[in-house]
């Protein structure tokens, strides 16, 4: 407990995943639910908070409990722990915001699968003292919600022409009131996202090099 | 041809390593060796070249296309003079003139924007400039409706070159056809663009239609279960279509070319019409519906067959490599085209799938086949 609260070392469990070892275009996790729920970006920001709340607090959780649970059972224990979380975050998102948990769908029940999740909790909390926990979960939530708005924002203006629901191409401007524009009518579908999520990584690992494999 | 020359040589210490526009050198090698044959000698591996280098393939394939570009170009005004009423009463020239100056415009931006991006690419990875491009941005055009927006083949283009192609490394490394990628990039970004009936006739609003006109083509006829078209018009070409597809016999007259030239595999062609004819047949046996009563020979001379045959399926980097892959990988292409095309009402031009996703497989055909040789090969060695 020598270490200060905001110490240099628990600020880089916060920043690193956002970038350097970001989940999705890193370690290339979590993907499914990238390409799923990032039609709209609304959505996508919904996802990454939902995300956020269960890696933080299952983080904790765990860590809290890593010195209890026997080591062979210790999957079955965070995934009921993770299991509980997400189902408080569908019930929270059914009672506030019900159009987009009808989005959402099944992929918020899918967090639980979402292997960043596994991942943390596996590498991370199992390891370590609730206070770097919680940060590394935000850190990794936040990685993976960073690239989770950034391919919804190009998704949806792209697509569909707004953001967030509002307007942001006029609509004369489309074909159908005598313009010349048209939405992209793949930015829609998965395969798109993919070649986002690509995209992405492709420009990350041209800013650091450090990240290309040999 | 002198003074190209002088140019050339004049400013070539201009980009060399160092000097003021050393970041246009790979612009410069690219337009000097396109020119003339290159005049370096390897500097290491291997020294003895064929003197058909990649420039010079892809100028023969850019002849082949020549007829199916011209002819593409007079179908356009055809389809227009005759959509309006006035093909009698309108010039050969007049109806070619027209199709041209609508031609035109897609081939250009097709070329300035895919060039564009890969002198970008060459400038920045430095290396030269590879000139694969050089017949995708004419086959990008050729495969495009006539009413598709600029903006959007060069949105298609862009896509190709960096999707497509660079993101693999560029020239000869890429796993699709680049022209189909644009393509099916196009099919299913802007459907609305790309299908229907409004897309093949180049057409004003202002425009009076003669009665009874329908812009639909004969695969969208034969899937809407009402054949009227003549089998002669499909053949010559004189259809509603993608603007260097609908002639059979100019492409036909490229696959000579190809083939005469050894640019083209005539073992990809021969099985890709084999698996054709064999999936008409089936069909027309167990035929429930027009368009799968239709002759299965009339296949090769409606849609995009006879040019995917020809000029996509034989792509030389996308396709199978070993012989009896190419084989295989024809056949394929083949039955799939005209059972996309026929059983699912919802993609009319089954031919760009089918290659496509043979392409997909192409290396995995070659791997099985090579692998099939080294086992054969290493049982006759080990007898005694």
């Amino acid at each position: 407990m020598s270490d200060p609260l905001f110490s240099k070392k628990n600020l880089k469990l916060l920043s690193d995943p956002i970038n350097g070892s970001n989940p999705i275009t890193v370690q290339v996790l979590g993907i499914c639910s990238a390409l799923a729920v990032t039609a709209q970006l609304k959505p996508a920001i919904v996802m990454a908070i939902s995300v956020m709340a269960v890696l933080a607090l299952a983080n904790v959780i765990v860590s809290l409990l890593r010195n209890t649970i026997p080591n062979r059972i210790r999957i079955i224990v965070q995934l009921v722990i993770i299991a509980a979380l997400v189902i408080l975050v569908d019930q929270v998102l059914k009672a506030f915001v019900y159009e987009i948990s009808k989005q959402l769908s099944v992929f918020v029940g899918l967090i639980i699968t979402n292997c960043i999740l596994m991942g943390r909790l596996e590498a991370f909390a199992l390891g370590n003292r609730p206070w770097p926990s919680f940060l590394d979960g935000i850190g990794n939530a936040a990685g993976y919600g960073v690239i989770l708005i950034i391919v919804g924002f190009f998704r949806e203006l792209l697509g569909s022409g707004s953001l967030l629901g509002f307007r942001i191409i006029p609509n004369s401007w489309y074909i159908a009131q005598g313009g010349f524009y048209s939405n992209n009518g793949m930015m829609i579908l998965p395969p798109m996202a993919l070649i986002t999520i690509g995209i992405i990584i492709w420009v990350q690992r041209n800013r650091n090099k450090g990240l290309i494999e040999n | 041809m002198q003074f190209i020359k002088n140019f050339f040589e004049k400013t070539e210490p201009l980009v060399q390593k160092g000097a003021k526009y050393h970041w246009l050198h790979s612009t410069h090698e690219g337009f000097f060796t396109l020119f003339f044959v290159q005049k370096d000698t390897s500097k290491s591996g291997t020294h003895i070249h064929d003197f058909t280098d990649l420039k010079r393939t892809m100028g023969i394939v850019v002849l082949a296309l020549v007829p199916a570009i011209l002819f593409g170009m007079y179908n356009t005004g055809f389809q227009h003079f005759k959509a309006i009423g006035e093909l009698t009463s309108t010039g050969f020239f007049e109806i070619f003139i027209y199709g041209l100056l609508k031609v035109i415009p897609i081939i250009a931006v097709s070329y300035i924007v895919g060039l564009g991006i890969e002198f970008v690419f060459a400038q920045k990875r430095g290396h030269g400039i590879h000139e694969g491009f050089l017949v995708s941005g004419i086959l990008i055009p050729l495969v495009m409706p006539i009413e598709t927006p600029l903006w959007m083949i060069a949105v298609a283009t862009a896509f190709a070159v960096i999707i497509g192609k660079e993101v693999f490394g560029g020239t000869g490394m890429n796993i699709w056809n680049p022209a189909l990628v644009a393509r099916a990039f196009l099919f299913f970004a802007y459907p609305a663009q790309m299908s229907g009936e409004s897309v093949w006739v180049a057409l004003k609003d202002s425009d009076k239609l003669v009665d009874g006109f329908s812009g639909a083509t004969p695969l969208a006829q034969a899937a809407a279960g009402h054949i009227n078209f003549s089998i002669a018009d499909a053949f010559f070409g004189f259809i509603p279509g993608s603007i260097g597809e609908t002639s059979t016999l100019a492409i036909l007259l490229g696959a000579v070319i190809l083939i005469v030239t050894g640019i083209g595999s005539w073992k990809i062609m021969l099985s890709t019409v084999a698996g054709g004819l064999v999936m008409g047949i089936i069909l027309n046996i167990f035929a429930v519906n027009p368009f799968m009563e239709l002759p299965f020979w009339q296949h090769l001379f409606i849609g995009g067959f006879a040019f995917g045959a020809i000029f996509m399926a034989t792509d030389p980097v996308s396709a199978a490599q070993t012989d009896k892959g190419k084989y295989i990988y024809g056949f394929l292409i083949g039955i799939l085209a005209i059972l996309i095309r026929v059983i699912n009402p919802a993609y009319p031009e089954g031919m760009m799938m089918a290659i496509l996703l043979m392409n997909t497989f192409a290396p995995l055909i070659d791997h099985y086949v090579v692998n099939g040789n080294i086992k054969k090969r290493l049982k006759r060695a080990s007898v005694s």
